[in-house]
């Protein structure tokens, strides 16, 4: 697997993670912004945990519970790629509650309270009202957690091991080239991954200011 | 149409709401000071806020237990509340159950129907939040002291709109305002309200 594919594979497994982590994350978001709970403080710290805890800590917990004898263990997807997008999943998917929370929260809820008296149900509120009114907050949570999952290094190799060809990302792929002295090499993806890196950090950036600046 | 409040309760910051009153007129003022309570009593008609004990009917029909979609209540706000998102003719539909022409045609805002939001004038926004709640073909019309925030010369005209809209649509009305002489020209039944009772 030559520089470029690595780039390429990483950056699909990221984008994948990214858009799955979506559907759920944007449920729980959207629960912890309008609803009051039983175990929603145990919901918001096991969010937060996993911002915490050392990444290896997590992979290992993944290990766990998707290795061969773990209770998922019939899934079949440690030290595959599926293994990383899993890893990448579960590191950023806290980025995303986080900022889709605050996007939801954002919204005034008179706006879909007059929708009610519309006579529209709680999902056409969600999906007409709640969802594009939060959605440049949304945007940028997604592409936070897109940067994140491009960094994941501590949960996949637990996870999904250093295989080239099959789970080497930029991340391992520089710790690889460090461990067998090609510094050069290293650097050159540094590069790469922090020009990609940035450019999603800042339309998130520029995304979050204009979700700001509406009235 | 007969709106009846019938010992509504609701704790509220300073004092506890406590109504009972009977509307049997076309057009019916809740008139009082500030914080007297007379949105909440609003919002209780409309389905925000659930009341701590008592009933609403509307024309016979109960309406405590019914969700605010199901209750055909027109309710434009003080602040207007359109959808920022979505243009003026999206905003006019949205609930919409009747023509829009003949709404858009007797509050004359025909011509702002593919404008957004923003570019709308104070006034134009009043008539474009009553255009949405007259085409969703509420049973009854909430009408959120709709001369806020609006200069003395418009006033006039968007209590021109105000009549016009009382008399084309046979639509009772519940309006709350702060100014006895708004109450008196729109409306046909007053109830004042002050600290949460009618007084």
């Amino acid at each position: 697997m030559n520089e470029w594919q690595v780039v390429w594979f990483t950056v699909r497994v990221a984008a994948l993670a990214a858009l799955l982590i979506l559907p759920p994350g944007l449920a729980v978001a959207w629960l912890l912004a309008r609803r009051n709970w039983r175990g929603k403080s145990l919901v918001e710290t096991l969010v937060a945990l996993l911002l915490v805890i050392p990444p290896v800590a997590t992979g290992l917990i993944l290990l766990k519970l998707f290795g061969r004898r773990g209770p998922f263990g019939f899934l079949d997807i440690v030290f595959t790629w599926r293994a990383v997008v899993l890893a990448m999943m579960v590191m950023s998917f806290p980025l995303l509650v986080r900022a889709a929370r605050v996007a939801f929260e954002e919204v005034n809820p008179r706006f879909e309270q007059i929708a009610r008296t519309l006579g529209a149900s709680g999902g056409r509120v969600f999906f007409t009202i709640t969802l594009p009114l939060a959605a440049r907050g949304i945007t940028s949570g997604v592409l936070l957690a897109f940067a994140r999952a491009l960094g994941e290094f501590g949960a996949t190799i637990l996870v999904a091991g250093n295989i080239p060809g099959r789970t080497s990302t930029i991340s391992l792929s520089i710790y690889n080239y460090v461990q067998l002295g090609r510094d050069e090499d290293a650097f050159r993806l540094l590069i790469i991954a922090v020009i990609i890196a940035f450019m999603a950090v800042w339309i998130a950036e520029f995304s979050l200011r204009r979700a700001e600046a509406k009235p | 149409m007969t709106l009846t409040m019938e010992r509504v309760t609701l704790p509220l910051a300073h004092f506890t709401l406590d109504v009972s009153f009977v509307t049997n007129g076309t057009s019916t003022a809740l008139y009082g000071p500030s914080g007297a309570g007379k949105t909440t009593i609003l919002e209780l008609i409309a389905g925000l806020r659930q009341p701590s004990s008592g009933e609403i009917f509307l024309d016979g029909e109960p309406l405590v237990r019914r969700p605010a979609r199901e209750r055909r209540v027109g309710y434009v706000t003080q602040d207007d509340t359109l959808f920022p998102h979505l243009s003026v003719r999206n905003n006019v539909l949205y609930g919409a159950t009747d023509s829009l022409e003949r709404v858009a045609g007797v509050l004359e805002i025909t011509h702002l129907l593919d404008r957004g939001i923003r570019h709308l004038s104070g006034g134009e926004r009043k008539r474009v939040a009553l255009a949405r709640a007259l085409v969703s073909a509420p049973k009854i019309l909430l009408l959120d002291e709709p001369l806020t925030g609006v200069d003395t010369e418009l006033r006039k005209r968007v209590l021109d709109y105000l009549v016009r809209v009382r008399e084309e649509f046979p639509i009772p009305i519940v309006y709350v305002t702060h100014e006895i002489e708004e109450a008196m020209t729109l409306c046909d039944e007053v109830v004042r309200i002050d600290r949460g009772r009618v007084v």
